[in-house]
């Protein structure tokens, strides 16, 4: 009982303190053990936080026992519960899987290095959700780029290097302008906590720093979760990474600063900045509907498989920002629900990459001919996560874009117009899905691959449970749903 | 009186003009060196904002003396802050030279256009 109190700290502890542990380990196999068996110690606290969640009750944590504008808080709420599942899942789940794709991308000596440094990625993005202080956010957030520039450089592939390095500066350059904007507050209201900013910044006389520092702090994590302009890191670090590194760093990195993003925006600025909410909407609106045009576009001319999904990972990262520019119930639900389902649909997805990978070295569209013949359970999830990501009814995808076109719908004068995109650029999506499933099927094979077969057991079963999941929460979308309703009341109390 | 006024902000000017400086490296160079130089000068921009701002006028570290009343203490609290983000800026920098060491072992140069052309 003492314990499940102090979950909140756990969740972010318990990885951190594995992580130096994990380095000792050196023996063959031990590394990956250590590290898998403590993500799911992660994800099954994450569970137990979510189910007091969905019981209706807020997980509060004040560090070391100081209490709240003193000390440093730790709050665990219905959005911060639906992120900590999709973070610790994606890293259960990759890591699990990723056995036999790391053993063949990274040597064994320096396995324990990289397993250590997943933990610490982990560590970072769960405590980036779990913190309800300004700059335990941003010091959590470095912890976790830290981390995942390790990781993408990691791999057997030089690009990765010049990518993580364009990653590194603009990474650092988006976290800076969030310390400055974070810094402007403080200024101001003479306080980082979250809730207590909330408090105080109605009482600021001179606004004008307010409004710089929400300009610096919208704009940082804007380019940590690469909204269309600033998505230029995105391509080359998803494409160089280790496979299973995409899988992770994927389905969660970009989400995490997007909720901070959203979680700052709703928390302090709305309902406190006169004309807040016009500003925000005319800001994100714009962004999010060219990324979602111009990254579809992209990715239907794109030739390379983990490329094209990068592609598509930007455009769904509009589709998210497009929801939460609505400023309405409607349409940060279908936002909050698109992070969960998009996490899921690309993570199969990348985890399919990974399959494909372990036998075909190179992943252009035109050299994955015949890949349905010698991986037939392979593509068959490819294709299932295809269809997720598509928004096909029976998926989880579609659960996502319809809840985004009703929040459309009710958005006033424009919303046909919006409409239309949605649909334009689901049909974009039909395309680029296509086109995987056609270099997959119908594409003529390769000559001299003949004697390929199935990936390892351990990863395609892992893949195809992913698979199923994204047609389970096509069908039984309730308990995340019921989070994404809940977090969506959540961040508009007060403001509408 | 206006120009006194704007004088004033001296420190806030000197952390504008630092946080160009560095971020127009960043932007301009292309040796991969010169551009992480950039992002250090870019970064101790914000240090200076950080400490300016928690400095007051005569003010002494806050620790309690007895017999001493009134006295003036600066915030303590922005400079652990930004102690904190100084630790942060450090394992960036380290960690952006060892990726331009290997990118030197793996291209032989460490040129941003000549590392594009190599692939």
């Amino acid at each position: 009982m003492d314990l499940l109190a102090h979950l909140p700290v756990l969740q972010v502890v318990v990885p951190m303190l594995s992580a130096p542990i994990i380095v000792m380990l050196q023996p063959r196999g031990l590394a990956w053990a250590g590290a898998t068996a403590t993500a799911l110690v992660s994800f099954a606290i994450a569970v137990t936080l979510t189910l007091a969640v969905l019981n209706g009750q807020t997980t509060e944590y004040a560090v070391g026992g100081w209490p709240a504008p003193f000390g440093i808080t730790l709050m665990v709420d219905a959005f911060s519960a639906l992120l900590l599942l999709i973070v610790t899942g994606a890293s259960a789940v990759a890591l699990i899987a990723a056995k036999p794709s790391i053993d063949q991308q990274i040597e064994l000596a320096r396995q324990p290095l990289f397993y250590s440094a997943w933990l610490l990625a982990l560590s970072g993005l769960v405590g980036i959700v779990v913190a309800a202080d300004a700059f335990n956010i941003f010091v959590f957030m470095e912890i976790s780029s830290l981390a995942s520039y390790i990781l993408i450089a990691g791999g057997p592939d030089r690009r990765a290097l010049p990518a993580v390095f364009k990653y590194l500066m603009m990474g650092t350059i988006g976290a800076t302008f969030y310390l400055i904007g974070v810094g402007l507050i403080y200024m101001m209201t003479g306080t980082l906590n979250l809730a207590d900013i909330d408090a105080r910044i109605g009482d600021v006389i001179n606004v004008n720093p307010i409004f710089v520092a929400a300009g610096f702090i919208t704009i940082g994590l804007a380019l940590k979760a690469a909204v269309f302009p600033l998505h230029v890191w995105v391509p080359n670090a998803y494409t160089h990474a280790p496979h299973m590194v995409t899988v992770f760093l994927a389905a969660c990195a970009t989400k995490v600063a997007l909720y901070v993003l959203i979680r700052f925006d709703y928390m302090v600025f709305q309902g406190n900045l006169i004309d807040h909410v016009m500003q925000f909407s005319l800001f994100a609106m714009p962004l999010a509907i060219l990324g979602i045009l111009i990254a579809s576009a992209v990715a239907i001319f794109e030739g390379h498989l983990k490329r094209l999904l990068a592609s598509s990972s930007i455009a769904q990262i509009g589709y998210i920002l497009l929801g939460a520019s609505f400023v309405s119930i409607a349409g940060l639900s279908a936002s909050t629900m698109h992070l969960f389902n998009h996490a899921l649909a690309k993570g199969g997805l990348f985890l399919g990459v990974a399959c494909l990978a372990y036998h075909y070295r190179d992943l252009r569209l035109s050299q994955l001919g015949g890949a349905s013949t010698h991986m037939p359970w392979t593509c068959a999830t490819i294709v299932i996560c295809g269809l997720s990501l598509i928004g096909v009814p029976g998926t989880a995808g579609f659960i996502s874009k319809w809840l985004l076109i009703n929040a459309a719908l009710q958005s006033g004068d424009w919303a046909w117009a919006l409409v239309a995109i949605i649909l334009i650029s689901s049909l974009m999506a039909v395309v680029y899905v296509w086109r995987i499933v056609e270099a997959l099927y119908f594409q003529k094979p390769i000559e001299g691959e003949t004697q390929l077969s199935e990936a390892p057991r351990q990863l395609l079963l892992v893949t195809g449970a992913v698979a199923i999941l994204n047609i389970y929460f096509g069908l039984f979308p309730q308990v995340p749903l019921a989070l994404a309703e809940s977090a969506a009341a959540l961040l508009l109390e007060g403001v509408l | 009186m206006k120009l006194l006024e704007l004088l004033g902000y001296f420190n806030y000017w000197v952390f504008a003009i630092i946080l160009t400086v560095g971020l127009y490296a960043v932007i301009s160079k292309t040796n991969l060196i010169k551009k992480l130089i950039g992002l250090s000068i870019f970064q101790s921009a914000v240090f200076l904002m950080y400490i300016t701002m928690d400095k007051v006028e005569g003010g002494t570290a806050p620790i309690i003396q007895a017999g001493v009343d009134n006295q003036v203490f600066s915030n303590p609290l922005p400079q652990v802050l930004i102690l904190t983000a100084i630790v942060v800026g450090v394992s960036t920098l380290a960690l952006g030279l060892a990726i331009v060491v290997r990118i030197n072992e793996c291209y032989g140069t460490i040129e941003e256009n000549e590392i594009l052309d190599a692939d």
